[in-house]
């Protein structure tokens, strides 16, 4: 808030018509004219000696920061076509390194020839992702979708059918891979923290400790390890001979790491409801899972929305840690694509592309949340 | 008299070190309007609570409809399906409309097909007179509209007996009448009622018997005639001057 100590009179009688009489302002408001936005800039921007120097602060923050970076972006960039030498010259962003590159950070190590497999993929796992977003398929239908598109996601991925020639899953990389770890991590760690969360409220005290053990343990360990663990100590255990596969493992290890910590945002939402709605259901002879189901579930998981999404964001992020397991992620080959001696100084370039896509990703996410809550909370005005 | 529907044979109930019901004994007839009463904290609440099991007693039995309550789920599901509760507040579910209210329990609990119960919900939402409201979400109700859905949401399920927790303390004084006329009618077509309730009035109109306790135990156990003019204890006394006094 402004405080109006410093304000000269006649600015406070400004101000004051300002607030008594709208009306006044509306019917002036033809008028509005450099004058008038030196009254704004006077009430808003210099109403005291501490706005003052914020102001001053900022702007001159601004005049610092913004031409140098429009000039590295736009004006003094390269685009299309350019070779590195012409890059170095100009002095700019070297966009064209993006354009030599993008098929390898897109995908990895993925045949070259094959590229299309991928993007096609890709383009029906978003497909279903949208129609997962979208409430006219929150029924049945839902599941013919993912049953019909990830079979032939794989079918694409990995060929050796129909003509396709196969590729291991070995060769996976880049916005694949990354989404496919965040989409598979994620939709399965969300069930599994369901149970959890119920597990760890449970009556009964196996169930609860088991629980428990497996949340604050999981919590406890940073992801980094569990994948190490998941990639070099799980095999040993197996018998000789069996190998379970290094993307399935990473997979697990997200999908196990993420899901401990959602279970703690879910029975946040548990502990959030009133013991009433408990009762209500128990008095009307519901069994636990059908009240669970029912009526508690449906309320705690919208009351979590906030942090659910906070976490999903978060694991969509930390999917870059498969770096090392050896896994060509979507920051893995943006790094990688960097390991051409021609093109090595235009790195920032190369994470300014990669981050560009995860801010994509997730603020998507963000605005999704913003309208589910809005959404599922229409009827709920009180 | 046949069988009582509900009867209560010593039944003991401690929280902790607190010891809230003491050898509590009471039988519900068929048709029969009991009232509880007594001061806060008196156990009266907790009583009924333990009818249908949303607390567990330690000592002593409950029989509902012939049947023991035990930690046996399955008896304590079964009991419930013929134990409607109506509580002080409200807890309508808030996230379904009030039409879903009604029927979701008689769908999932009972196999009642949607069509079949969402009639059964009309009527009774007709019986408290609040059809109109059927597509609306509890929050967009008065105190005395939600109660009286919640009433109905009850008697969707066809229960044998009706448990009332206090159902007018959390309502305006101005929407108490509203609910108590829906009580008196449901009285009146003969349904078995325990209430937990400080209406006095109320009491007097429906009442076969009044139950009066206090610090866990049943002190007096009468008609209400009885109760009202001439209460034998000096606990009952006392409370009906504090409570009828102004």
């Amino acid at each position: 808030m402004t405080s109006n100590t410093n304000l000269d009179p006649k600015t406070a009688s400004e101000i004051a018509s300002h607030v008594e009489e709208p009306s006044q302002t509306e019917l002036r408001a033809p008028r509005r004219s450099a004058l008038n936005v030196l009254g704004w800039a006077r009430e808003n921007l210099f109403s005291s000696a501490p706005n003052t120097l914020l102001t001053v602060l900022a702007v001159s923050l601004l005049v610092w920061a913004v031409p140098p970076l429009l000039g590295w972006v736009l004006l003094k960039a390269t685009f299309l076509g350019a070779d590195p030498q012409a890059c170095r010259e100009a002095g700019g962003a070297c966009w064209s390194f993006i354009e030599v590159k993008h098929r390898f950070i897109l995908f990895g190590l993925y045949p070259h020839d094959e590229h299309w497999r991928p993007l096609l993929a890709m383009g029906l796992f978003l497909s279903a992702i949208a129609a997962s977003c979208d409430p006219r398929f929150w029924n049945l239908r839902i599941l013919a979708v993912w049953g019909a598109a990830l079979p032939f996601c794989g079918l694409l991925m990995w060929g050796g059918l129909l003509g396709l020639t196969f590729v291991g899953n070995d060769k996976w990389g880049g916005l694949p891979l990354t989404l496919i770890l965040a989409t598979l991590g994620i939709v399965l760690a969300f069930p599994l923290s369901v149970l959890l969360a119920l597990g760890r409220r449970s009556d009964m005290p196996a169930i609860r400790a088991i629980c428990v053990g497996y949340i604050e343990t999981v919590r406890g360990v940073p992801l980094v390890s569990v994948l190490f663990m998941a990639s070099i100590m799980f095999p040993l255990f197996l018998p000789e001979g069996m190998t379970i596969d290094k993307l399935l493992r990473a997979q697990l290890g997200i999908m196990l790491f993420t899901a401990a910590y959602l279970a703690e945002a879910v029975r946040g939402g548990l502990q959030a409801l009133p013991k009433g709605q408990y009762e209500a259901a128990d008095a009307l002879g519901l069994s636990y899972w059908q009240k669970m189901g029912l009526i508690i579930l449906p309320q705690a998981l919208r009351l979590v929305i906030p942090p659910i999404v906070n976490q999903f964001i978060s694991c969509f992020k930390d999917t870059s840690l498969v770096i090392i397991i050896g896994l060509y992620d979507l920051l893995t080959t943006a790094k990688t694509a960097l390991s051409d001696p021609l093109w090595r100084p235009f790195y920032i370039e190369s994470y300014v592309f990669a981050a560009f896509i995860y801010f994509l990703f997730c603020f998507f996410m963000s605005r999704y949340s913003q309208y589910l809550e809005k959404r599922l909370n229409a009827g709920l005005k009180r | 008299m046949s069988d009582p529907v509900i009867l209560l044979d010593q039944v003991n109930k401690w929280f902790g070190a607190f010891h809230v019901l003491k050898d509590v004994s009471m039988t519900v007839g068929k048709g029969e309007k009991v009232v509880v009463c007594g001061p806060s904290g008196s156990g009266k609440s907790t009583v009924i609570r333990c009818i249908n099991r949303l607390e567990e007693h330690q000592k002593g039995r409950i029989l509902v409809g012939g049947v023991e309550l035990t930690s046996d789920i399955k008896m304590i599901e079964r009991i419930r399906k013929d134990v409607g509760m109506v509580f002080q507040s409200f807890n309508l579910f808030p996230h379904l409309t009030v039409l879903e209210n009604l029927t979701l329990a008689p769908n999932w609990v009972k196999g009642t097909p949607v069509k079949e119960a969402t009639e059964t919900a009309m009527a009774y939402l007709e019986r408290v007179r609040i059809p109109e409201q059927a597509n609306k979400y509890p929050g967009q109700l008065s105190g005395g509209q939600q109660q009286r859905v919640a009433i109905a949401r009850a008697l969707c399920m066809k229960p044998k007996v009706m448990l009332f927790d206090e159902p007018t303390s959390a309502l305006d004084p101005e929407m108490i009448k509203e609910v108590l006329d829906v009580m008196i009618t449901l009285a009146e077509e003969g349904m078995t009622m325990v209430c937990v309730t400080h209406e006095m009035g109320f009491a007097r109109t429906v009442a076969d018997k009044m139950v009066f306790m206090a610090e866990g135990r049943i002190v007096e156990s009468s008609p209400p005639v009885e109760f009202f003019s001439n209460p034998k204890t000096e606990r009952a006394q006392q409370f009906l001057g504090q409570i009828l006094g102004h």
